[in-house]
């Protein structure tokens, strides 16, 4: 054992309360936990939890109308709570640095790369313009952006999501901070781009000894580089240990049932679609995205979709699986005829429907529908679930009291209440939203469904409910669904066959097991490896604990 | 050079729209009720259709509307801006020799509005939700809803005639023979009514806009980013904040540009201000057809020589337009 030493920081009975009005009392309620130099400690929760906001609180750097109420947050044992503004803003940028969740908005977009790390040697009076010029240009040597030299010079949104996220974390390691706080820094990133920041900020803390606060939802992240966890949940510190502990032998229920949710190739019994008659069959589509393009210049021209063939079954469910600007979208809408295609056939009932009208493709509209990422944005805030369940199949003739019947019925079939017939959106949670969603699209009894990125947006416990409910769904109604994500792990659980698709083409196409203990493409492999926590099995930790109970 | 090319391309729609609004007022002002010959010749007392003719034929109103319009064009083309029935000169003389008076104030109304408005919204924002900020506020509001002309009269009421603090118009002191710089300095005397009466509107307007833009700004991540490295509040506003509310600023204040002209014509026919806004009036009152379409073309010029300006220099003030395309 280690000689115990005082922490670098101590997070001492915080209690932050919330405006009065809102569905609790305190953002966060007498939380405590200690972060040691040279140690990652991670806090996980799903959304609301409080974990963002305890890592605003050590930064100072709370909304005005949340302050608090109690406790003390001790950093190298001077409690930060007491210090002033000005004192506060010498700590920030020198002894603590943060790195946010979205590296675009979270860089000036008017400034250059340089002159936004540089600024912060700048306001702490360090080194002059020459040596603050060499130091950008190791930072961003170190973090391992290419072509430092060019790169410093650009505006932040010359540069990929990657990118972006390594000149923040530049910008957070000019003057060596003791502490590095991170807050969902890999969360809007593609996979791979996760895998390498994450082995950017491991490699980073090791070697300067610094203590990281990392704070995440994703439990496969967690399992990759945490020495240590707290778990949050609704404003409360539900448990915390090491990450062996957390991870293998939780003890919380909350813990164990957001361990139990986590997405994992368990492999699934694949069910027998094979024998049915094909749905939809996709030949040589193609997509060609042209942008840009004036008098003197040529156009720019992006296959989105290139050539991409495959057949899906009643039953079956195809996960299409890609990063950003793979192109997996793009496939989805062209299937749904949301966009024009340029070339190739979209067999659905042996119908090519690529060269019909929007008149003549509007009655089969029905049969094919699409559930959306965005639980928020997708529901029309001013009508009622009710419309919103019963427009579709009265525009398409059916009688509003039959519509409204069915309705009721699909509210208990995604299980919902029957009272959300005449509430709004903004009434529901995320989740629930989602089930709103998947009860439109049932609405008009289509065969098949395309899930775009349809749980991305949802915590853990709430996407593992909508995958059953998308599963039980699917084998009531003998549903055919596209299930496009980013998330191989959401895929593996789901999906009877996944294609990945990588720059416009699917690279390889075969059942879950091929894909994840046989992967033939080069691309295929990379993307396995970069997958969070692969080394951990939370199924193993769930089940073992239910055993030793017994 | 992407630059470049952006500016031939909208030179060259900037040539069409200016074409277009031409013939357009040419069309127009021929539709509206009233001919300048009987005008002229009734104010000359003689309203007879013999002498009407005469000058009709005198003035080319005789011929075919489209043929009119085709003279005035090939005219237009080579500076020629026609004939000003009313005060017997070139209209593009009459039109140049009033373009300094204009520039001068709404430049001045411009540069003046921008300021004290960009100012007081900087200031509202910093010090949201105090008493300055209401202050501000009111203010603002006051100026915003009170019309142009209202405030004219008031300004010349108080301060010209009850306090006698400033001219209360024309553009500088007629018979006084100065020279250099104490003609300026009775020209800026005679400025200041003029300027802030112009300005005001737009002051509230840009007070309004920035302290908006300013907060809605100071509630975007990169602001955090700032925070977070340590970055003191006022240099945050100056280098993050301002920086990025500015843009529709920007937008707003390359249309108040255009408009500055249009807009000069009550003040300047209140403060009797030499100017092409009072040029403007007169002509339209004696249907003087040539002046009016000079003073159109001239305005149009204007609008779109100040938005292709504009266009270009919101490519220096944000560096993601040139991406877009």
């Amino acid at each position: 054992m280690e000689m115990p030493r005082a922490p670098l920081l101590s997070v001492q009975n915080l209690t932050i309360p919330l405006p009065v009005g809102l569905d609790r009392r305190y953002a966060v309620e007498t939380i405590s936990y200690d972060l040691h130099a040279g140690e990652i400690l991670c806090v996980v929760g799903e959304s609301g939890s409080g974990k963002s906001m305890t890592a605003n609180a050590v930064m100072g750097l709370l909304p005005s109308y949340l302050k608090p109420s109690s406790g003390r947050i001790l950093f190298r044992g001077r409690d930060l709570l007491t210090m002033s503004e000005p004192e506060l803003e010498r700590e920030r940028g020198r002894s603590v640095a943060m790195v946010f969740q979205e590296p675009l908005s979270a860089l000036n977009p008017l400034m250059t790369v340089r002159d936004q790390i540089a600024e912060v040697m700048e306001v702490h009076g360090e080194g002059d313009a020459m040596t603050r010029d060499q130091r950008v240009l190791d930072l961003l040597n170190y973090v391992g952006l290419p072509d430092p030299q060019i790169l410093r010079d650009a505006y932040p949104f010359r540069l990929s999501g990657g990118q972006r996220q390594r000149v923040m974390i530049a910008m957070a390691l000019a003057l060596e901070p003791a502490m590095l706080i991170a807050d969902e820094p890999t969360t809007a990133l593609d996979v791979t781009t996760q895998a390498q920041i994450l082995e950017l900020i491991r490699r980073i803390q090791r070697a300067k000894g610094m203590g990281v606060m990392f704070v995440t939802h994703d439990f496969g992240v967690v399992a990759d580089i945490a020495d240590r966890v707290v778990v949050m949940e609704r404003g409360l510190v539900v448990e915390q240990g090491t990450a062996d502990e957390v991870l293998n032998r939780p003890k919380h229920p909350y813990t164990r049932r957001l361990i139990a949710a986590v997405p994992h190739r368990e492999a699934h019994a694949v069910r027998a679609a094979t024998g049915k008659e094909p749905l939809l069959e996709v030949k040589d589509l193609r997509k060609i995205y042209r942008s840009g393009g004036g008098f003197f210049s040529k156009p720019r021209v992006v296959n989105a979709v290139n050539n991409i063939s495959f057949t899906l079954r009643r039953g079956e469910t195809l996960g299409i699986v890609g990063e950003s600007g793979s192109g997996k979208s793009t496939l989805g809408r062209c299937i749904l005829k949301l966009t024009d295609v340029d070339g190739g056939q979209v067999l659905f009932r042996g119908r090519d429907v690529v060269p019909l009208s929007a008149g003549a493709f509007r009655p089969m509209r029905k049969h094919m529908q699409m559930i959306f990422q965005d639980p928020f944005a997708s529901l029309n805030p001013r009508q009622t679930i009710g419309r919103i369940l019963t427009d579709g199949p009265v525009a398409n003739g059916v009688p509003y009291n039959q519509a409204e019947a069915r309705a009721r019925e699909l509210l208990d079939l995604v299980g919902l209440d029957a009272s959300a017939f005449d509430r709004y959106p903004h009434e529901f949670s995320g989740g629930q939203r989602q089930r709103v969603g998947i009860a439109r699209a049932l609405a008009l009894e289509p065969e098949l469904l395309v899930a775009d990125e349809s749980v991305s947006a949802l915590d853990v416990s709430v996407q593992a409910q909508v995958l059953e409910l998308l599963q039980d769904l699917q084998r009531r109604l003998d549903l055919a669904i596209i299930f496009i994500t980013h998330d191989l792990r959401v895929a593996a659980q789901i999906c009877d066959r996944i294609a990945v698709m990588y720059r416009g083409e699917i690279v390889e196409n075969g059942p879950p097991e091929q894909i994840f203990d046989a992967p033939r493409h080069a691309y295929t492999q990379r993307l396995i490896a970069a997958i969070p926590g692969r080394e951990w099995n939370p199924r193993a930790a769930v089940i073992d604990l239910k055993e030793k109970q017994r | 050079m992407k630059t470049l090319e952006f500016a031939v391309q909208r030179l060259s729609k900037a040539a069409l729209v200016v074409v277009g609004v031409v013939v357009l007022n040419f069309l127009l002002i021929h539709l509206a009720p009233g001919d300048p010959a009987s005008v002229l010749a009734g104010e000359a007392g003689a309203g007879d259709a013999k002498f009407i003719a005469q000058l009709r034929a005198q003035f080319g109103l005789d011929q075919p509307l489209y043929v009119q319009l085709w003279t005035y064009l090939k005219g237009v083309l080579t500076g020629d801006l026609g004939y000003s029935y009313r005060n017997q000169v070139p209209v593009a003389t009459l039109i140049l020799e009033r373009l300094p008076a204009t520039i001068l104030l709404t430049g001045c109304a411009f540069i003046f509005s921008l300021v004290l408005g960009i100012a007081l919204g900087v200031l509202a924002a910093y010090r949201r939700g105090s008493i300055i900020d209401s202050a501000v506020m009111t203010g603002a509001l006051i100026f915003y809803a009170t019309p142009l002309f209202w405030i004219a009269l008031m300004a010349v009421l108080v301060f010209s005639i009850n306090l006698d603090w400033l001219p209360p118009f024309d553009m500088e002191t007629i018979g006084a023979g100065l020279t250099g710089w104490a003609r300026a300095l009775d020209i800026a005397h005679h400025l200041i009514l003029p300027t802030v009466t112009l300005g005001l509107f737009f002051t509230a307007i840009y007070t309004r806009l920035t302290r908006a833009s300013i907060l809605e700004v100071m509630d975007l991540d990169f602001v955090k980013t700032a925070r977070a490295k340590g970055v003191p509040k006022a240099r945050i506003i100056r280098r993050h904040v301002l920086r990025n509310a500015i843009l529709p600023i920007f937008t707003f204040a390359s249309m108040q540009a255009g408009q500055l002209v249009g807009g000069a014509v009550l003040t300047e026919t209140v403060f009797a201000w030499p100017g092409i806004g009072r040029l403007m009036f007169d002509a339209l009152m004696q249907r003087d057809y040539p002046v009016l379409l000079g003073v159109f073309l001239v305005t149009a010029i204007v609008v779109v020589i100040v938005n292709l300006v504009a266009d270009l220099l919101y490519r220096v003030v944000d560096p993601r337009i040139e991406a877009a395309g």
